[in-house]
């Protein structure tokens, strides 16, 4: 067979079909080469231009730089909000080996629920290979170290530090700052994009939404070189975000703590106003809440809790609450008195323990009727109608002054009309006038309800901040400023507007206030139980308020009421008389009477007073400043 | 007489060259030449490729030397011994692939690998000398051209091996295999008439071979071929990193160390099969036509010495070996640029990996062999 084979082959002939195949071959070969060089050519010459944009594009990256937001001290400095890191923890899907078993991995480690990780499903079609895709927010220290100790059975798994809006004293000053939250849709579709780049929180409510623009501050611009894991390598150009400005609070967080421990377990606020500027002292609403849970969003159940609890802890009484002031406007009414000449210091009035309308046989009854089944004495001067609080006395003067007059009078204390004070949702109480009436209930005014308004109950309503305001002019004996939360702002006093009384005679004052102090310093006084180991002296006035309507004749008794229908207790004061620097309102609702407002209203003069770094040494601040 | 004349002048030249310490070494200076420049640029391109990671240069540097000693062994057997070995070497081959079937082992669900005593090497790279090698042994004993008997059982011995590996799944090699055969038929004379029936029948074939056939990655990668936009994120994205990362390199590249697609890790597989992107990136089209240039000389070369080739088996065997040294290029170079498949070609002597070196190497130690054999002839 070999032999057979090669005497078949022609070796000359092979040679030359090898040689005709190896032109076709080169001539192939020459084809395919310049195919490559062709496309060679038009990816790196003639598309060069859109491919080294692509790269570019590829490589740089456009990062907002979110601003710090502004922090918020108290007046002495203490962190009252700051930023703090937070870490997120997201996967590189393409550097995992198996996300599943990752996921499965990290349940075991950390605490990951169901929904994080289907949020977790439904961000990954929209990120791009190699980019850390979120799977959990708000990573706890001790999760981040358990992490981190088993990191090398967890490739692909990332965790990014963020800012997160913190509020070290929690529940201590809820109300007076408020919180911030997550963005939510409504608020994206009405806000300026370029500021909130980069941003995802936004001031919600109180102090925190009133000033959002200024502790914002302004987002600046990074663009980087990144990796295709969107590791950034490279800063290409930056410009720095501005820093939100930081705020110093008039509020003191010893004051706060004060009035907090005074109100626990009732419900009640305190609002406290240094009357020589305006500035709030002490803001504090009873039951409060812990801000920081709103930040990143609360869990419907404990939103739940809060919203349904009888205590409606969001409810912020020191702004919202509108409560009848009860006797604590009788000073401003027996001041109004004064002024108008319907009564002298030394005018009395008869005080059976009840008062009639001439022409009416209802009796207006005093509240010391149900006690001591008389009136205060026989005759009652504006001395003893204000330190014990006698209803008669203002029956009577509020009938002579009428409505209308005591209106207009009692509008200059800024009653019936929000303060101004730089924080929101404040509610402006109601301070009545027959027109008022007319306008709001369709009705007109009757005789009876100007006896009332007297003594603070009716229709006449005001919030705890503004009876601090109201005391504010009383301590102050004439004039007062719009209250202020914010006391410096990066680095300047704000400056509050000055309010004003019309003049009224000095003795006028001074029979006012000396009323006031016989309330706490006289033994007959309604507080007068305060005065016990008390290092200053105040001047005051107690309120209660009725809750129901308790019918003529009828008897109120504390004990048979059920405790929601129980009377607000209310107090104002300021001190020290002659040189005050401090004046506030407390109201403790269903407190039975104003017994149970004292020893909070005591507790934070205490606070405030009987504290040598506090007020006293303010006051000789200022006066060596003035 | 025209071989007479043809051979006369060479005659006193072919005398002396004996005497150097080429012909001792028994080498071709001017392919060996090519080879360590290709070598060479090969490792600076890695060296951008990988970072600067000198573990990943010096395993590189390894290999390289493990393929050089090996073409210098390959070099010193006589001609007409590979074409007696070609059969075992075949045999050898085809056990391994079958035994890769079943114990094989890989990753990404291809079983490529064979794992002998801690050992790992990819039988189809044995594959990829041996089918030229013993299709051109059963063709150069026959008369050529060759007869339909001979096309028919040409195409069994090549087919067998590129079935297999195509099962493992290794698409890309299963061609080269299948191709080195054919170029070994297609050198001896196939005729014209069965190449164009085939070419028909394979269009014919296209639409079965889409439907039954291939698995969906492969045909993933022929869709995302035809439109790599149409899935960024995914089977796209390396179509697109690379052609970003040779369009941007322009006419004179980003510099050296200087790629951004590769240093960032936007270019996949940069230090393998996508390295020829690092090259145009970096040095753009000037440092592609070098290359380009290079492979076209050896590639020159290497058809040179075949066509000077004593034997009709030396021939057959250089010019396959030379043109699939050439396919390797062309496929690469294709993939990485967006106009052919993604089907894992390295790129010659450059992309990083052991075997592929060894082989082509040993491969161009063959070549090297079939230079020297017409001069012992004479």
């Amino acid at each position: 067979m070999a032999v057979d084979r090669n005497l078949l082959k022609d070796t000359n002939r092979e040679g030359r079909v090898f040689a005709d195949r190896l032109i076709v071959t080169l001539v192939i070969f020459a084809v395919m080469l310049g195919l490559i060089v062709l496309r060679y050519f038009h990816l790196q010459i003639v598309d060069h231009a859109i491919y080294a944009t692509q790269s570019d594009q590829n490589r740089l990256q456009t990062q907002p730089l979110p601003p710090r937001r502004g922090l918020i001290r108290d007046r002495t400095g203490r962190l009252i909000a700051e930023n703090e890191p937070s870490f997120v923890l997201s996967i590189v899907v393409e550097r995992t080996e198996g996300l599943d078993d990752v996921i499965q991995r990290l349940k075991q480690i950390i605490d990951l629920s169901d929904e994080d990780v289907s949020a977790f499903q439904r961000r990954r079609p929209s990120t791009r290979p190699y980019a850390p895709v979120p799977l959990k927010f708000r990573i706890s220290e001790e999760e981040r170290a358990r992490i981190a100790v088993n990191s090398h059975e967890l490739p692909g798994v990332e965790i990014e530090a963020q800012l997160i809006r913190s509020y070290p004293l929690a529940d201590l000053f809820a109300h007076a700052v408020g919180y911030v939250g997550r963005i939510n849709e409504r608020e994206l579709e009405t806000l300026p994009e370029g500021p909130y780049e980069g941003t995802f929180h936004i001031g919600k409510t109180g102090i925190e939404k009133y000033y959002e623009t200024s502790l914002l501050g302004q987002a600046g611009v990074q663009t980087v070189e990144t990796d295709a894991r969107g590791r950034i390598m490279r800063v290409v150009d930056k410009t720095p975000p501005v820093p939100g400005k930081d705020l110093t609070l008039n509020l003191d967080a010893d004051l706060q703590l004060a009035a907090a421990q005074a109100l626990q377990g009732q419900r009640g606020a305190v609002v406290a106003i240094d009357p020589r500027d305006g500035g709030v002292l002490a803001l504090y609403s009873s039951p409060s809440f812990d801000p920081n849970s709103f930040v990143n969003g609360i869990s419907y159940k404990d939103y739940g809790e809060l919203r349904d609890s009888p205590d409606v802890p969001l409810f912020n009484r020191a702004l919202q609450g509108q409560y009848p002031p009860g006797s604590t406007v009788k000073p401003a009414i027996g001041l109004a008195g004064l002024h108008m000449g319907l009564v002298t210091p030394g005018s009395t009035v008869a005080d059976p323990g009840w008062y009639t309308i001439p022409g009416d046989d209802r009796r207006y009854r005093d509240w010391v009727l149900r006690i001591r089944g008389r009136g205060h004495a026989d005759r009652v001067d504006l001395h003893m109608a204000i330190a014990e609080s006698c209803d008669v006395y203002f029956y009577d003067l509020a009938r002579t002054m009428t409505v209308d007059r005591m209106h207009d009078f009692l509008q200059d204390f800024n009653l019936g009309a929000r303060t101004g004070v730089d924080t929101t949702n404040e509610r402006p109480g109601v301070l009545p006038s027959s027109e008022w009436k007319l306008q709001n209930r369709g009705r007109p005014w009757y005789p009876g309800e100007t006896l009332s308004v007297g003594i603070g109950q009716g229709y006449m309503l005001a919030t705890p901040l503004q009876l601090a305001l109201m005391t504010s002019f009383l301590a102050n004996r004439g004039y007062a400023y719009t209250p202020s939360l914010v006391a410096e702002f990066n680095g300047i006093a704000s400056e509050a507007e000055r309010l004003k009384l019309p003049d009224i005679e000095p003795s006028h004052w001074r029979a006012v206030i000396e009323g006031m102090e016989a309330v706490v310093h006289e033994r007959s006084g309604t507080a007068h139980a305060m005065a016990k180991g008390l290092q200053y002296r105040v001047a005051s006035k107690t309120g209660t308020a009725q809750v129901i309507g308790i019918a003529q004749d009828e008897e109120y008794d504390e004990t048979e009421i059920a405790e929601r229908h129980r009377n607000h207790g209310l107090f104002i004061a300021f001190a020290p008389i002659e040189a005050p620097t401090i004046a506030l309102a407390v109201i403790v609702e269903n407190g039975g009477g104003s017994s149970a407002a004292v020893p909070v209203a005591r507790a934070v003069l205490d606070a405030w007073l009987a504290n040598p770094g506090k007020g006293v040494m303010r006051n000789n601040v200022v006066v060596s400043n003035g | 007489m025209a071989e007479y004349l043809r051979r006369m002048p060479d005659g006193g030249e072919v005398f002396r060259r004996t005497t150097t310490v080429w012909s001792l070494l028994k080498l071709d200076p001017w392919l060996l030449g090519g080879l360590l420049v290709l070598a060479g640029f090969g490792l600076t391109v890695l060296n951008s490729a990988v970072d600067g990671s000198s573990a990943a240069i010096q395993r590189q540097s390894v290999y390289l030397m493990i393929g050089f000693f090996g073409m210098l062994v390959a070099a010193q057997i006589p001609v007409y011994r590979y074409a007696r070995l070609a059969p075992w070497m075949y045999l050898v081959g085809m056990v391994a692939l079958i035994a890769v079937l079943f114990i094989g082992v890989g990753a990404k669900g291809a079983q490529r690998w064979l794992s002998l005593s801690g050992f790992r090497f990819q039988p189809s790279e044995i594959m990829k000398l041996a089918v030229p090698l013993t299709v051109a042994w059963y063709l150069a004993k026959r008369s050529l051209p060759p007869n339909p008997k001979y096309v028919g059982a040409t195409l069994i011995l090549m087919g067998l091996p590129a079935v297999l590996i195509f099962l493992q799944p290794d698409l890309g090699t299963a061609i080269l295999v299948a191709a080195s055969g054919f170029f070994v038929l297609f050198l001896a004379g196939l005729s014209w008439r069965y190449i164009l029936t085939a070419i028909a029948a394979v269009l014919a074939l296209i639409w079965p071979l889409w439907s039954f056939v291939m698995k969906d990655y492969q045909r993933q990668r022929v869709l995302t071929l035809l439109d790599p936009e149409s899935d960024r994120l995914g089977a796209g994205w390396n179509i697109i990193q690379s052609k970003t990362a040779i369009g941007s390199g322009g006419w004179s590249g980003k510099g050296y160390m200087q790629g951004t697609q590769t240093l960032l890790d936007f270019l996949p597989e940069s230090h393998t099969d996508f390295i020829i992107a690092v090259l145009a990136e970096e040095y753009g089209l000037q440092g592609v036509l070098w290359l380009v240039l290079l492979y076209l000389f050896i590639c020159l070369r290497g058809f040179w010495i075949s066509y000077n080739a004593q034997s009709t088996y030396g021939r057959l065997v250089g010019a396959s070996i030379t043109l699939t040294f050439f396919v390797y290029v062309f496929v690469n170079m294709g993939m990485v640029a967006g106009i052919l498949p993604v089907v894992g070609v390295p790129l010659p002597l450059v992309s990083a990996g052991g075997t592929s070196i060894v082989t082509l190497l040993a491969g161009f130690g063959i070549l090297m062999a079939i230079s020297q054999d017409k001069r012992q002839v004479n």
